[in-house]
C-alpha cells in the first residue's frame, strides 16, 4: 500500500512539471503571434467541430482554408496574407460567444466567419455586431438572421428557409400529389420552414393532412410515423437535419412507407445522404450547392482541388458556403480598397460573385436590403444508386435562381440600422 | 475540524484572500499581458462562483449534487425573460433570476433530500434534465434550441452616474466582480456561522450528527436551497455575459463541468473552486482554439484529477506544505 | 384511436426493449461497483462503429457476435487501469472518471471514425414489415426484441445458477461480507463490468441497425436508461426491466398526444414514482440510500 502512495507521488511530481511547461508554453504564445502577425490580416471562423454539427463544420473549414490558399497565393488583400484564426463553439452559445470576443478583443480580427448553428449564429451576430466587424454566416438557416434579426454587418451565404420551402413545393406538388404530410423538427428552423412550404401548398390549392412535431434529437420516429401513415397523405416530407433526418428515412425505409407515400422533403445534404444506407436514399429534395454541374465555369477545378485536399472526398453545399464567404471577404476588400467594417459592407450590398466563385449557372449576388446572397437551389432526386462515382448521391433536375425562391426585400422584416 | 477550513499558518490566512483580491482587481491589465482577455476574465468569475456554488454544497456539506447546472439555468432564463419580457433592468433581472433558480432549488430539494450518496447524485441528473428539456422543447416561451433572445444588459444607474456596462468590457468586469465579492462575502459568513459549523459537522459524520439532535434533512435541504440561490445567481450573470440563455446551461454535462472545477481546484478549501474554474476555463479555452479534438485533452484531465489530485489543487499544495 | 393507442403500446414496448438492454448493463455495473457509467453511451457508439468496421469481413451475424465481445474487451481494459482505481472512493470520482471517458470516447471515436454519420446496412431479409397492417413491426425490431429477451434470460439465469451470478447477486447485497468470506472482489468487479459493457456494445450494433451511426448517438440514449433504472428501483434488475419497458411506452404513447413531452414524461413518470414509493418499485430498502 505505501509503495503504491510512493508510486502516486512521483507521478505526480512529473505530472506537475508537465503541466508548469505546457503552462508556460501557453504564456509565452501569444507574445509569438503578436511579433509574427503584424503585416497579415486576420480572419477568425467560430464553427461547432464538435457535437452534432461536426461533419458539416468541418467541411465549411475545408472549404474556407481552401479559399485561404487561392488568395494568398493572388497576393492576398491588400497586398497583405489573410491569417485564419478558427475556434470550435462546441455547439454551445456560451463557448461560442466567448471565442468571438476572443478573437475580436485580442486576436484583433478584421472578418468573421460562422456559425453552422442559427442560434449561435445569432448570438454571435449580436457580439460582431456591438465590435463593428464584418461577419458572414456561412451557414445557420434560420430566417432571423437575414430577417428581423438583420445587422447592418453580417451577411449570409446559405439559404433562408423560405428560399428552401419555396424551390421545391411546385415540382412536389406537380410530381408527386397535393395532399401533404409534415414531419417538422420542433425547433424555429423547422417551424418555418414547415411553414413557408405549407404557405406554398395553400396556394397552389393543396391540403394539409397533418404535422408531426418532433423533438430536436428524436432517436426512434415510428410513432410519428403510425400516425403520418393512417392519415393517408400523397406526400411525406421529411423536415429535420443531420442526425434526425438520417434516423427518420432510416425508418421510413424499414417500415416500407416509401413504397405507399412518396417520401420527400425540402433541405438536403451530402452529408447526410452518405450516412445513409442505400435504401433510405429516396425523394425529391433541393441542395444548396452540388459538385456535378457539367459545363457550368470553374465547377470541376474546384471539385479536382478539395479532392486532392481532403482525401478524395468530393466538396459539398458546406465546403462551398465556407469557400464563398471567405472569397466574398477577399473580392469585396480589394475592390472597395478598404478594412473598414461600415464600408465593405456598404460595398457588398448588391455585389456580385464572380464565375469562378459562385460555381452555378445563375446570377449570385448578395442583396442590399437584407443581406441574404441570392444563391440557387439544386432541385433533384436522391438517388439509391450512386451514378458512377459513389458519392454520386442526387440528381439535379432544374438550378432555380435565388431571387426566385426569395421572398421580396420587404417581406423579410429586415430593416437595417447603420452605425450615424 | 474547523482549523482544515482556515489556513494553517495565521499569517497566510490573510496573506492569501489579499493576493486573490488584488489579482482580481488589476485582472484587466495583467491579463492581455499574458495572452487573455477582459471577455475570458469575466467568465472565469461566473464560472468560477457557480463552481463555488456547487461546492458550498458539496465540499462543506458533503452532499453531490450533479444536476446543479439546471439551477444556473434556470437562473440565466429568469434573467433574461426579465430583460427581454418586463422591464429593462439589470439589477431586476439578476433578482428575479436568483429567486427563480433559488425557490425551484428548494422545491425540489424538499423532495429529494433524504437521498444519499450515488442515489441522490442520480436524482439530481435526472431532475435537471427535466428544466433542460423544460428549456430545450418549451420554444414559443425560451426559444428552445435557438435559446432566449435579444436582450441586453442595461446600463446601471447609480444615482449619481450611469455605467455602461453594455460597450464597456472593463466596467462589466468591475461589475461582476462586484457582483462575486457580494456572493463570495455571503458565503463566507454563512460558513463561519454555526450553521455553517453544522454543515461541517454533518459532512464529517453524519451519525453522530444525528446522534447530537441535529435535524440533519432540514440542514441539508437548508444548504442544497441556499446553494441553489448563489448558482442561480450565478447563472443570471451569465445571461448578462452572454447577452443569450440557452438550454446548453442546464445540461447535466455542465453540471459535470462545475463540479469538475469543485474537484480540481480542491473542494475543502473556500477558494479552491475558483481555483479550479480558472484552470478548467483557460485549459478549455486554450487547447481548443490548438486542436479541433480538445474533448480528449479535457477527457483526460478529468482522468488525471480523479486518479492523482484527487483533493484538487490547492489540497496537493496543502498536503505538501503539511509534510 | 384505440387503434392508434395500441399501435402505440407495443411500438412503446419494442423501444422500451432496447433502453432495458442498455439500463440492464448500466445497473450490473451501478449495482455490484456503486459507479454510475456515464460513459456507457460512449461504449455503445465503440460497438456500433466496431460493427461497421468488421461488417464487411464478417457480415451482419458475424459484427453482431464479434463487436459485443470486442467492446468488452476494450471495457474490460478500461476497468483495470482505470476504473478500478476508484472502487471504494467516494461516488464522486467514479461519477468524474466516467464523465470524462464519455469525453474521449466520443472525440476518440470521431478520431477514428470521422465526424460524419456512417451507412450501417442491415440484412435486407429483416428490413423490412412484417404485415402491411402491423407495418411498425418490422423483422428487425423483433429480432432486436427477441435479443433483448434472450440477453436477459441468459443474464438472469447466469446469476440465479452460476456460482459468480450468486456472488454478483450476493455483492450487490452486501460486498463487504462477500469479500470476507474469500470471495476475490476484484475479479468479480473486473467480469461484472465487462459484462455490463458486452451489453452497450450489443446495443450499439442493435442502434446502429436503425438509427444514424454517428459520435454523438450515444449521449441521447443514455438518459432513459438512467430513468429505466431510478425508475425501476437501484439495485433490482427486475426494476430496470419494468421500468425501461414502462418509459418506452409511457414516452411511445405521449408521443402521439403531446409529442413535445415525449421526452419529459419519462421525467415526470420518474417524478411520480420518486414521490411515491421513494426506493423506486421494485428497490429495497437500504439499497443505496
Amino acid at each position: 500500500m505505501t509503495k503504491r502512495l510512493k508510486f502516486g507521488a512521483v507521478d505526480r511530481r512529473t505530472i506537475v512539471k508537465a503541466g508548469a511547461v505546457a503552462g508556460l508554453s501557453q504564456i509565452a504564445k501569444p507574445f509569438v503571434w503578436s511579433a509574427r502577425a503584424a503585416d497579415t490580416i486576420k480572419v477568425g471562423m467560430v464553427d461547432p467541430f464538435t457535437g452534432v454539427y461536426a461533419a458539416v463544420a468541418q467541411n465549411e473549414l475545408i472549404g474556407v482554408k481552401y479559399a485561404v490558399e487561392q488568395i494568398n497565393a493572388k497576393g492576398g488583400v491588400l497586398g497583405r496574407e489573410i491569417e485564419l484564426l478558427v475556434e470550435d463553439s462546441a455547439n454551445d452559445v456560451g463557448i461560442g460567444v466567448q471565442k468571438t470576443r476572443k478573437l475580436i478583443e485580442r486576436d484583433g480580427i478584421q472578418f468573421l466567419i460562422g456559425d453552422v448553428n442559427s442560434g449561435i449564429a445569432l448570438a454571435i451576430a449580436q457580439v460582431s455586431n456591438e465590435k463593428k466587424v464584418l461577419h458572414i454566416v456561412s451557414g445557420g438557416h434560420t430566417d432571423g438572421i437575414t430577417g428581423k434579426d438583420c445587422h447592418w454587418n453580417v451577411y449570409r451565404v446559405c439559404n433562408t428557409t423560405k428560399m428552401e420551402a419555396n424551390s421545391v413545393a411546385e415540382l412536389l406538388f406537380q410530381k408527386y400529389g397535393k395532399k401533404w404530410h409534415f414531419i417538422t423538427p420542433d425547433y424555429a428552423f423547422g417551424h418555418t420552414l414547415q411553414e413557408a412550404a405549407q404557405a406554398d401548398l395553400k396556394k397552389f390549392g393543396g391540403t394539409v393532412t397533418g404535422n408531426e412535431l418532433t423533438p430536436l434529437g428524436t432517436t426512434d420516429f415510428s410513432a410519428y410515423l403510425i400516425k403520418a401513415r393512417a392519415a393517408n397523405p400523397d406526400v411525406l416530407l421529411v423536415l429535420p437535419q443531420g442526425l434526425d433526418m438520417v434516423n427518420c428515412l432510416k425508418q421510413v425505409a424499414q417500415f416500407g412507407i416509401d413504397k405507399q407515400i412518396h417520401v420527400a422533403g425540402l433541405q438536403q445534404e451530402l452529408e447526410s445522404l452518405e450516412a445513409m444506407p442505400p435504401e433510405a436514399r429516396v425523394g425529391i429534395w433541393m441542395f444548396e450547392w452540388y459538385w456535378k454541374q457539367p459545363g457550368v465555369p470553374g465547377v470541376e477545378k474546384f471539385v479536382a482541388d478539395i479532392r486532392s485536399r481532403s482525401g478524395g472526398k468530393v466538396p459539398t453545399a458546406r465546403t462551398w458556403f465556407g469557400y464563398t464567404s471567405m472569397m466574398t471577404y477577399a473580392l469585396v476588400a480589394n475592390q472597395a480598397k478598404t478594412l473598414d467594417g461600415v464600408q465593405l459592407a456598404k460595398a457588398l450590398g448588391n455585389f456580385e460573385l464572380p464565375a469562378e466563385v459562385k460555381l452555378q449557372p445563375n446570377k449570385c449576388y448578395y442583396r442590399a436590403g437584407d443581406h441574404q446572397l441570392m444563391t440557387s437551389a439544386f432541385v433533384g432526386e436522391a438517388l439509391t444508386k450512386p451514378a458512377g462515382d459513389p458519392e454520386d448521391l442526387f440528381k439535379v433536375d432544374t438550378v432555380i435562381p435565388g431571387d426566385k425562391t426569395s421572398p421580396p426585400e420587404s417581406e423579410t422584416g429586415c430593416t437595417l440600422q447603420w452605425p450615424a | 475540524m474547523s482549523g482544515k477550513l482556515k489556513l494553517e499558518s495565521s499569517g497566510l490566512k490573510f496573506v492569501a484572500p489579499a493576493a486573490i483580491w488584488t489579482a482580481l482587481l488589476l485582472a484587466p491589465f495583467w491579463m492581455p499581458l499574458l495572452g487573455g482577455y477582459t471577455a475570458l476574465g469575466t467568465r472565469v468569475l461566473v464560472l468560477g462562483l457557480a463552481a463555488m456554488s456547487v461546492n458550498f454544497l458539496l465540499g462543506f456539506t458533503g452532499v453531490l449534487s450533479f444536476g446543479h447546472a439546471a439551477w444556473f439555468g434556470i437562473g440565466a432564463y429568469g434573467c433574461g425573460m426579465i430583460l427581454k419580457f418586463i422591464a429593462p433592468s439589470t439589477p431586476l433581472g439578476i433578482l428575479a433570476g436568483t429567486l427563480a433558480g433559488g425557490l425551484a432549488g428548494a422545491v425540489l430539494g424538499a423532495l429529494i433530500v433524504r437521498r444519499r450518496g450515488v442515489y441522490f447524485a442520480m436524482v439530481t441528473i435526472a431532475f435537471g434534465q427535466v428544466f433542460y428539456y423544460i428549456a430545450f422543447q418549451w420554444s414559443s416561451v425560451t426559444g428552445g434550441d435557438d435559446g432566449l433572445r435579444p436582450f441586453y444588459r442595461q446600463p446601471l444607474h447609480l444615482g449619481i452616474a450611469t455605467v455602461d456596462i453594455l460597450n464597456n468590457a472593463a466596467a462589466f468586469y468591475y461589475f461582476v466582480l462586484a457582483c462575486f465579492a457580494l456572493a463570495a462575502a455571503a458565503m463566507a459568513f454563512i460558513l463561519r456561522s454555526p450553521f455553517g459549523r453544522t454543515m461541517l459537522a454533518i459532512r464529517e459524520n453524519e451519525r453522530r450528527a444525528r446522534f447530537l439532535g441535529i435535524p440533519i434533512e432540514l440542514h441539508i435541504w437548508i444548504a442544497f436551497t441556499l446553494s441553489c440561490f448563489f448558482m442561480a445567481y450565478a447563472g443570471s450573470l451569465y445571461a448578462l455575459v452572454n447577452n443569450f440563455a440557452d438550454p446548453r446551461g442546464l445540461h447535466y454535462s455542465q453540471s459535470g463541468d462545475f463540479v469538475m472545477m469543485a474537484v480540481m481546484g480542491g473542494m475543502r478549501s473556500f477558494w479552491g473552486p475558483l481555483l479550479g474554474a480558472i484552470v478548467f476555463v483557460v485549459f478549455q479555452d486554450y487547447v481548443s482554439s490548438v486542436t479541433i479534438n480538445w474533448q480528449i485533452f479535457i477527457g483526460f484531465l478529468f482522468v488525471l484529477v480523479v486518479l492523482f489530485f484527487p483533493r484538487g489543487i490547492l489540497g496537493a499544495i496543502r498536503r505538501r506544505a503539511a509534510l | 384511436m384505440t387503434q392508434l393507442l395500441l399501435f402505440n403500446i407495443t411500438n412503446g414496448l419494442i423501444i422500451g426493449a432496447f433502453y432495458v438492454l442498455m439500463a440492464i448493463g448500466l445497473s450490473l455495473i451501478l449495482n455490484l461497483s456503486n459507479v454510475i457509467n456515464f460513459a456507457h453511451g460512449g461504449f455503445l457508439v465503440v460497438g456500433g462503429y466496431i460493427a461497421y468496421t468488421i461488417e464487411p469481413y464478417l457480415g451482419f451475424w458475424g459484427a453482431l457476435i464479434a463487436s459485443p465481445f470486442l467492446t468488452a474487451i476494450i471495457g474490460l481494459a478500461v476497468e483495470k487501469v482505470l476504473i478500478s482505481r476508484v472502487y471504494g472512493r467516494d461516488p464522486l470520482y467514479s461519477l468524474l472518471l466516467t464523465f470524462g471517458l464519455a469525453f474521449i470516447l466520443e472525440d476518440g471515436t470521431r478520431v477514428i471514425w470521422g465526424a460524419n454519420g456512417k451507412p450501417f446496412t442491415i440484412p435486407a431479409a429483416l428490413a423490412q414489415p412484417l404485415s402491411n397492417e402491423f407495418f411498425f413491426i418490422t423483422g428487425y425490431r423483433l429480432f432486436m426484441v427477441a435479443m433483448v429477451a434472450a440477453m436477459i434470460a441468459i443474464l438472469f439465469a447466469l446469476l440465479r445458477y452460476t456460482r459468480a451470478g450468486i456472488r454478483v447477486r450476493a455483492g450487490t447485497l452486501d460486498l463487504e461480507t462477500v469479500s470476507a468470506l474469500g470471495v476475490n472482489v476484484r475479479a468479480l468487479r473486473s467480469m461484472n463490468f465487462a459484462v455490463g459493457i458486452f451489453l452497450a456494445g450489443l446495443s450499439g450494433v442493435l442502434a446502429g441497425g436503425q438509427l444514424g451511426l454517428e459520435p454523438t448517438m450515444g449521449a441521447g440514449l443514455l438518459m432513459p436508461s438512467f430513468i429505466a433504472i431510478i425508475v425501476g428501483g437501484v439495485g433490482s434488475l427486475t426494476g430496470t426491466l419494468v421500468g425501461g419497458l414502462l418509459i418506452g411506452v409511457a414516452s411511445g404513447v405521449t408521443a402521439v398526444f403531446f409529442p413535445a413531452a415525449s421526452e419529459a414524461i419519462m421525467y415526470v413518470l420518474m417524478a411520480v414514482v420518486l414521490l411515491i414509493r421513494p426506493r423506486g418499485l421494485f428497490g429495497e430498502e437500504g439499497m443505496l440510500t
